[in-house]
């Protein structure tokens, strides 16, 4: 009973000193390192806190974080809308009548992008969009704190046509069609006379 | 018609100081518990977070009071009230300085005991007003505890009073320090009348009485509702406890109840052990420290400086210790504390009688 009681006291002490310890070293915080520092494993005392607004945990410039498209280099292949598992890549595209540009590896741009959605509230960070994109246009950047008030406000949107543009260049398509379709059938029309 | 004056001012400038106490125990525990566990604590409001609980406050003012439909209005209301009157109404008889005491009663002791157990009630009517299961289990816990740990806290504070032939806690302090008419020793056999200091207080004059001070400082901490002994508001088992109806001002009342708490068992602690407002510096030769450091200004100085110490370390203990099981925490009150603090009792009166 009384070498209960004495090991009560003796483990209360142990534990009495051991926040004295942490509370006096307490006069110094840590310093806010990123993780591929050398020293970033090494510090063992003080204190821990990372006043988060003030100050921020360095990140890799490439992290998984959010999305970001460059629109010059986008070809509108719509590989990341189909590879995307959750579907949050809305693409819609417009057919050019003629070659549009190049991008910044040469690559010729054929297609307008009339609508580039990205839903960030579906988004689940896997990355594959970014590893499929031919023109890595469409890459995960070190932003990771983006707070909404509207839901709306989650989808990003990418498209740099107004719609007015998006739809002289449907109109012109469309002519360039209609076009194509006359002079297929005006060929058609010579194919059976010469027939007969 | 001044006699009432002086009343009314007395008891406000006592309900400041417990409000001011809280407000600072609130941001002082906020504060270590952080640094214990390597965190920073407030750092928003004010320099280093420092009007945090200024604002805690003041968030409480604006809550609306709720209700529960189910609950008995009127323990519900009345509750709050009655825990906080008790705390604060012991805080009368303590003595803060040579001369400087609200109240001196010739049963100062007995009075703050017997005051301080209205608490319990006070605590019962909350938990079963709110009709709530956490609620009245807690209270429950709540009232076992602290009337089983007054008994071991009362024994230990008797065999002070054996010591010191008093329950007066004005003549108490007065005889721990130079100012006293009777002999005082140093552990029975050293006279330290002329020197006073730390070796007049109560635990050098009996070193038994070193024991009574443990056994009275962990019965305080389990009267006071704290961790180790917070059973009665277990957050992980009870969500509250027995305050866990309670909304805006009613639970700001029981929580300035429990700091004073704190203050008021630190204090009663300090003035019976550790010669309340007695200074700690003893007269050393011609460089008679002790006699320069007392007086009103020097007694209030100490007694704040050692109660608040006492405090610290209650709140130290609360960030390092879990919390006991139910029938750990009543064997361990019932069959160590109390029958140790016999023992200080029954020693305390073979020492009056031989040693003194």
């Amino acid at each position: 009973m009384i070498g209960k009681v004495l090991n009560v006291f003796k483990t209360v002490v142990k534990g009495l000193k051991l926040t004295l310890g942490h509370f006096f070293a307490a006069t110094v915080s840590r310093k806010v390192k990123a993780i591929s520092d050398p020293g970033y494993f090494s510090q063992s005392t003080g204190i821990t806190t990372i006043q988060y607004p003030h100050v921020k945990l360095p990140v890799p410039d490439v992290g998984r974080y959010q999305l970001d498209v460059e629109m010059d280099d986008c070809i509108v292949c719509d590989l990341c809308a189909k590879i995307c598992p959750v579907d949050c890549i809305d693409i819609e595209s417009i057919k050019s009548t003629e070659a549009i540009g190049k991008t910044s590896d040469g690559t010729t741009k054929r297609l307008y992008a009339a609508k580039f959605d990205i839903d960030m509230a579906k988004c689940m960070y896997c990355g594959l969009c970014t590893v499929v994109c031919p023109t890595e246009c469409i890459v995960m950047t070190d932003t990771y704190d983006r707070s909404m008030i509207d839901l709306n406000e989650m989808t990003y949107k990418f498209s740099d046509m107004t719609t007015a543009e998006a739809d002289e260049k449907r109109l012109a398509l469309e002519k360039l069609n209609a076009e194509r379709i006359a002079a297929k059938q005006v060929v058609l029309q010579q194919n059976t006379e010469n027939k007969i | 018609m001044n006699f009432y004056l002086t009343y009314v001012l007395v008891a406000s400038a006592l309900f400041a100081f417990t409000a001011l106490f809280t407000l600072f125990a609130l941001y002082s525990e906020r504060k270590i518990s952080a640094f214990i566990q390597d965190r920073l604590g407030p750092m928003e409001v004010g320099k280093y977070g420092s009007l945090q609980a200024f604002a805690d406050i003041l968030k409480m003012l604006q809550k609306e009071f709720i209700i529960p439909t189910a609950a008995d209005k009127i323990l519900f209301i009345l509750a709050p009230i009655i825990i906080f009157v008790s705390v604060y109404l012991g805080f009368a008889a303590l003595p803060w300085a040579p001369g400087l005491i609200p109240a001196s009663l010739n049963l100062g002791l007995f009075y703050i005991f017997a005051i301080l157990s209205i608490e319990t009630l006070g605590i019962l009517m909350a938990g079963w007003g709110s009709n709530n299961k956490y609620a009245l289990l807690g209270s429950m816990r709540s009232v076992a505890q602290m009337v089983s740990y007054e008994i071991p806290a009362g024994i230990s504070l008797l065999s002070v009073v054996m010591i010191s032939q008093s329950l007066n806690l004005q003549e108490i302090t007065i005889r721990q320090g130079i100012l006293t008419t009777e002999a005082v020793s140093f552990l029975g056999f050293w006279d330290v009348k002329a020197i006073g200091g730390f070796l007049a207080w109560n635990v050098f004059q009996a070193p038994h009485l070193i024991v009574a001070y443990i056994i009275y400082f962990i019965a305080s901490l389990a009267e006071c509702n704290r961790a180790p002994f917070d059973i009665p508001e277990a957050e992980s088992e009870l969500v509250g406890g027995f305050h866990v109806e309670y909304s805006g001002l009613r639970f700001a009342f029981i929580f300035l109840a429990e700091y004073s708490m704190m203050f008021l068992v630190g204090m009663i602690g300090v003035v019976l052990f550790l010669g309340g407002w007695n200074s700690p510096l003893p007269n050393i030769g011609s460089v008679s420290l002790a006699n320069w450091t007392t007086g009103i200004v020097w007694g209030i100085f100490w007694i704040l400086l050692k109660t608040l110490s006492v405090v610290a370390v209650q709140i130290w203990i609360r960030w390092t210790l879990p919390r006991f099981r139910v029938d750990q925490l009543m064997s361990f009150c019932w069959k160590v504390l109390t029958p140790l603090a016999f023992l200080c009792m029954l020693i305390s009166g073979i020492w009056r009688l031989t040693m003194m």
